[in-house]
Formats: structure tokens, sequence, C-alpha cells
């Protein structure tokens, strides 16, 4: 991947992206959106549910991609906070009997300061170090969650049962839509959230930062503050997907928070297009169907097709689905004036 | 007013014809979901990818034995069409896998999926639904509890079985025995020490050491020095195989002799015993309900002899020496078994009340004597072992069929 490389030759670790860029036209938008609304309408439950997934791995996508394409930090560790996440909803739910929706803004603020405590010590490294100090937190946190001391609540390696909830007031759809629009509206406050974040003066800061640290201190930029701001940004995103994640597939284990979860977004973040926030929900769908099409073409090298797919993208498209965005605007705007 | 005439016959003639089906399906034939007079769908999810790919082969030679059974004809003229999915050993994933067979291919049930993690994702689900989880792939105790899961069953002995027929073993044997053990620090390692301790009940302070390890440690070995100079006299190493053969060379290394037990799912003499060196490994104790393809005491059994003729013709790139291929292939048997029961009754209820009532079948692949039971308050189909020594380059089988529940 061309932009580790960078690191290591000390130029930007992640290409500049110009903040308009980072978002989608409103008519785009609100097209994106309507299909978000009608699809679940019209599909069979279990679609509907990896919809969901579909949306709660974009959350943690996006997240990742704050932290990345916006203040140019890396983070191998995103499966930690997702598990945080997750287990801080669960055992809410589980033993305080909680409200599930009162439990994600839990998660989030936990998973904030964690992400930001993570982010004091990281701010003495940066590009590949940094990348390789969270990727010791990805595979410490399945063995911490087993540990015999929070056990009582974790539920230890048997993990703990979560139950979905109904749709309130009496509304007439199934517990799988219900959280699937539930979802929705999350997802849509926190993208809404994260943009404007990015256009603001902290979104400035953390743009400053990934471009030149230096620069950017000298401009006034508190380096160490902002860093790990966003650190915790990303963290608190992560751990409401967590949260929402423990609830749809209603079951939490160490087994489900291993490294392989924080490189699958990792994948989905390079996928979608590094520091292009609507790439969040296409990297996504990225780590959801294309390991199902691989299976389709060959159960035994499923892994190998995989491979070979992930590595099409990279080669065709390096700057994911961003690229596919900018040449499809190209076109029209060709279209347009013949 | 010929339409309406028409119409008025036409639906005559339907009431007729559905009352006639009716009285026919109440007589001999009842269908859920996934199931037909062609066609019976079975769903599985398996680790084909992932840390625990090892397993996949059991789905591998499930699939071959499937569709044996139906070149030779098919359950009663239906053929079972097998979908198998790819979890990577991942809970979510499970799940969104396991509503695909329920919710989009429409399975009658869901079969041998293989992790405790994974099925305990999707067990709740199962039985909101109502779908059989049948013949769970995992040796966690708590597949057998009819009450409150009504429609998830194991097949597989449990762990707590197996660790109750080891303590059986040395209260009768060797009473005064100081025991260590060594468990693999997740559900699998957990599970076993309970079953362990439940089985000492008050002699529980015979267990004088206990040492938890994490798959991703390098080596065990200070754990092996750490229970030996705790005074030990008996060793029980509750392994996955690579650390069992490091624990057992380990042992020999330190010149430490004690009694040796060692789990059935690392007694495999090729990817244990034998890395671990013939030497290291005489004396050790473990129990076993599946017959080794590999042993030369099996190759005149018929139940052998069928399954090695399976494997020839049915499932070339099978292996024998991988225990996953006889242990698919009896689950599969045993599927198939139940499915013969319903007769022409495919309904999910009648699958479950079938498959709560075997009584001694005994699949080609396991031990003789020893067979698969189940009742409608039991949902562990398999509860018996034997014990056997490791002499020479083999294993020796001794004693009867010991059954690991708790009332002796």
């Amino acid at each position: 991947m061309s932009a580790v490389e960078d690191v290591v030759t000390e130029s930007p670790a992640v290409e500049a992206v110009p903040k308009r860029a980072m978002t989608l036209g409103y008519g785009t938008s609100l097209v994106v959106l309507a299909a978000l609304i009608i699809i679940p309408l019209l599909v069979k439950n279990f679609i509907i549910f990896q919809m969901t997934m579909l949306l709660i791995y974009g959350l943690a996508v996006l997240a990742l991609n704050i932290l990345t394409g916006g203040s140019g930090q890396f983070s191998l560790g995103q499966s930690a906070f997702y598990a945080v996440g997750a287990y801080t909803s669960a055992i809410l739910m589980e033993h305080a009997g909680m409200n599930y929706a009162l439990t994600l803004p839990i998660a989030g603020i936990i998973c904030f300061a964690f992400g930001f405590l993570f982010g004091q010590p990281a701010l003495r490294l940066s590009g590949v170090y940094l990348a390789l100090a969270t990727f010791a937190l990805a595979t410490a946190m399945p063995q911490l969650l087993k540990l015999g001391y929070f056990e009582y609540w974790t539920g230890g390696v048997q993990g703990l049962v979560v139950t979905k909830p109904d749709a309130p007031f009496g509304l007439p759809m199934g517990q799988d839509m219900w959280l699937y629009y539930f979802t929705l509206v999350v997802t849509i406050a926190i993208y809404i959230a994260s943009v404007n974040l990015l256009r603001s003066r902290s979104g400035r800061a953390f743009m400053a930062i990934r471009d030149n640290e230096i620069a950017a201190s000298a401009m006034g930029v508190d380096v160490a503050l902002y860093k790990t701001l966003a650190f915790g940004v990303s963290a608190g995103i992560t751990g409401v997907a967590g949260g929402l994640g423990a609830i749809a597939v209603q079951f939490v284990a160490p087994d489900g928070y291993t490294i392989t979860l924080a490189i699958s977004l990792f994948l989905g973040m390079v996928v979608g297009g590094v520091g292009w926030l609507p790439g969040s929900i296409v990297g996504s769908a990225f780590i959801i169907f294309v390991p199902n099409i691989a299976e389709g073409i060959s159960k035994g090298l499923s892994g190998a097709v995989f491979g070979v797919l992930l590595f099409l993208v990279i080669f065709l498209v390096p700057h994911g689905a961003r690229q596919v965005a900018i040449i499809a605007q190209q076109l029209v705007a060709k279209l347009k004036k013949n | 007013m010929t339409a309406v005439r028409l119409s008025r016959t036409a639906l005559a003639s339907a009431l007729a014809l559905f009352v006639m089906t009716c009285s026919f399906a109440r007589a001999q034939k009842a269908y859920d979901t996934g199931a037909s007079d062609t066609e019976i769908k079975i769903g599985n999810t398996m680790p084909y990818s992932g840390p625990a790919s090892a397993y996949g082969s059991i789905g591998k030679t499930e699939a071959a034995y499937f569709k044996m059974i139906n070149g030779q004809g098919g359950i009663r003229g239906r053929k079972i069409t097998f979908i198998s999915y790819d979890d990577a050993y991942s809970p979510a994933k499970t799940v969104e896998q396991a509503r695909k067979l329920v919710e989009s291919d429409d399975v009658l049930l869901i079969f041998s999926s293989v992790g405790t993690a994974t099925n305990s994702a999707i067990q709740k689900y199962m039985n909101e639904k109502k779908v059989p989880q049948l013949f769970v792939a995992s040796g966690a105790s708590k597949w057998n509890d009819p009450k409150d899961f009504p429609w998830t069953m194991g097949w597989q002995p449990n762990y707590q079985d197996e660790a109750h027929i080891y303590a059986k073993y040395i209260l009768r044997e060797k009473p005064n025995a100081k025991v260590a053990v060594l468990y693999q620090n997740d559900d699998f390692g957990k599970d076993f020490l309970k079953g362990l301790k439940d089985a000492f009940g008050d002699k529980a302070s015979m267990i004088v050491a206990e040492e938890g390890y994490e798959t991703s440690e390098s080596t065990i070995d200070n754990h092996i020095v750490k229970l030996k100079a705790a005074g030990a006299d008996t060793f029980i190493s509750v392994t996955t195989p690579k650390f069992a053969a490091q624990a057992i060379k380990k042992v020999a290394e330190i010149a430490w002799t004690p009694l040796q037990f060692l789990v059935s799912i690392s007694a495999s003499l090729g990817g244990v015993v034998q890395p671990a060196g013939f030497e290291n490994a005489q004396g050790i104790v473990s129990a076993v309900y599946v017959k080794d393809a590999a042993d030369p005491q099996w190759s005149q059994d018929p139940g052998m002899q069928k399954f090695l003729a399976f494997l020839q013709k049915d499932f070339p790139e099978g292996n024998k020496l991988d225990g996953a291929d006889a242990f698919g292939y009896a689950a599969a048997q045993t599927m198939v078994h139940v499915l013969e029961m319903c007769g022409d009754d495919l309904t999910r209820a009648n699958v479950m009340k079938q498959a709560a009532s075997i009584k001694e079948f005994a699949p080609d692949t396991l031990l003789p004597g020893i067979t698969v039971n189940t009742s409608a308050t039991d949902f562990a189909p398999i509860k018996q072992f034997r014990l056997m020594r490791f002499k020479g380059d083999k294993w020796e089988l001794f004693g009867g069929i010991m059954s690991g529940d708790q009332g002796h």
C-alpha cells in the first residue's frame, strides 16, 4: 500500500484530501438516503440484518477514516475499541437492565475516554510504529476480556447473550426492521456530526497535522491535544458501532473481536478511499459481501479468491471508491458538455 | 355468466382437491419449509477459512456423505441438498450465514455447525424461529439443555463428561493422587476444568495446581515447570494438539514422571504423539469414542471398511488420518438415520422429536459398543468413552465402556 510507504519516506502519511472533497453533493446524498430508507421495506429480514451490519461496520470504518484520513494517524487497534463498546452495551443491558438506546452514548463516552488515554502514549509514535502499538492493543483485547476478574460481568470465554429490542410505541414492524431504522438514524447523526467536525476549526487542525505537523504547530495548533482528540473521537464512534453490533448480533464473545476485525476495518477504509467519508459505506460493503462472493466462486480457495479481488481493487483503483466516484463525476460532466 | 359459473366449478374442484390433500397429508405426508416430495434442505456453517479452518474437513466429509446417499436414491426418494457456508469462526458471520440459511435458502434445519462461540451466537435465534439446530459440533456441555433450548442438540461427548471419566479413573486407581491441570484458557479448557472439579466433588482439594495458558503463547514450558514444583504426581493435559505435544515433551525433559492424562481431542497419533516422541509418551492415558483409521486393529472391522470404501470412492480428497473425517462421517450418518426415522412427516417438530428418540444407534466409525442415545430429557447423543493407554507405538484400549454420567 503506497500510503504506508509514504510514511517511511517521511512525506505526509496520507494524501491531502481537500475538505470539500470529503463529502457527497446534496443530490447524491438524498438519493443514497432514499435508497437506505426504502430498500428495507422490500426485502427479506435477513437482508435487513445484513444492511444493519453494513451500517454498523460503515460507522466503524468512518471512525477510522476520521483518524487516518482526517488526522493522518494509523490504527490497527479499532477492534479493541469496538469490543469495549460492544461489551459496555451488552453488560449494561444484561446486568443492569438498561435500555439499549441509553447504553450507546455510554459506550461512546467510555470508548472516547479509552481512546483519549491510549492516544497519550501514542503521541510519541508515528506512522508504522503507531500502527504496531495499536496492533498490540487489538491482540491484547480478547485476552483481557477473558480475565477471571471480569468474568462475572463479561461471561468470560462463554460470552454474553443480548436480548434484541422490540419496536417501541407498538410500531407495526419487526425487530430487525426497527433495529435497522434505529441504526440508520444513529449512523446519519454521527455522519453529519463527523462532516461538521472535519469542517470545523478542530477538523482543520486535524488536517493541518496530517499535512505537516511542524507547520501546524508553527501556526499555533496544539498538536498533542488534537492528535489525542482525534483518537478519542475515533474510538468513541467505534464504541457506538460496537454497541450497535452487539445488539444486532445478540451475542458478544472474545472470539468475535480479534485482530481480523481490525484488519477488516482497515481494509474497508482503504477500499472506500482514505479520507473520503461516504466511502466508508462502500468499504463496509466490501468487507461484508466480498467474502461471500469469494466463497461462491470457490469454497476451498475462498481466502485466495478474496485476496485476488482485493488485489484487483488496489491495483485498478488505488484510491478506492473515491476514485471511482471522481471518474463517474468526470464522465457525467463530459456527457453534459456534449 | 359463463365466467362466473366456470370460476364456481374451479372453486369447487379446488376445494375438493384441498380437502383431499389435507386428509392425505394427515394420513401420510407433512412438510415444513425445506422439505418436499423430492428434496430435504439442510443448512450448515463451517470455518472453511480463519483460525479454525482445520475443522473445515468435517463439512467436506458431510457433503460427500450426503452426495453418496443421494447417489443411492436418497432418503425415501428425497434428495438431500446440503448448503454449507463459511463463517470464518466469527460469531457475527455465523449469525449472518445462519439467517441466510433459514430465511433465504429455506432450510429445514441446521446441522453440525462447528464451534462453541459461533453456535452460542445463533442458539437463541434458532430457538425463537423453532428451527432445529442439530448435532452441534462442539464439546460444550450447554447444548444439552432441552428445557431452555428445545431446538438445540449436541452430538459428540461433551468435555465435562470426558473430565468425569478421568476423575472417576483417578478416584478409583489412585485415590491419594495430587493432581495438576494444564488447561487452555478458553471455553474448552474452562468447561473441562469445571467438569473435573464437579467430578472430584468434596475431594476437589486433590487438584493441587492448575495453570491456564493462552493459545497466543509460543511455549508452555514455564507452566509445566510450575506444575511439577507444586509437587503433583498426576498430570491432566487439557490442551489442543500443538500444546499437547509441547507438554509431553517438556514433562519428559524435566524428568517429571506423573501419571499423565491427555484429552481426547489431542490424542492423535500422527498429530501429537509422534511429534512429541513415542518414548516420551509411554503410559499416557486418554479416552476415545471414534475409531482411529490409522490403527491396524480395525482393518478387518466392517464399519471401518465401509468408511474406507467411502473415502476411496466418494471422498478421494479426504484423509483417513484426519480424525475430522471419521467424525463428519459419523455425524452425517446420524443425521441420515434421524431423517429416515422421520418417515414422511418432515416437519421441524417431528425432526426434533425423532432426534430425541434415537436408541442404540451405532455409526460405522464409533468404537464398538458406543452408541447414540437420546430422549426427551437427554440431548447429549454420545456419552460414552473407552480408556486407552499409549504403549510402544500405538494406543491400547483397556477397561470397558465408561460413561460420563455423574451417577456412577
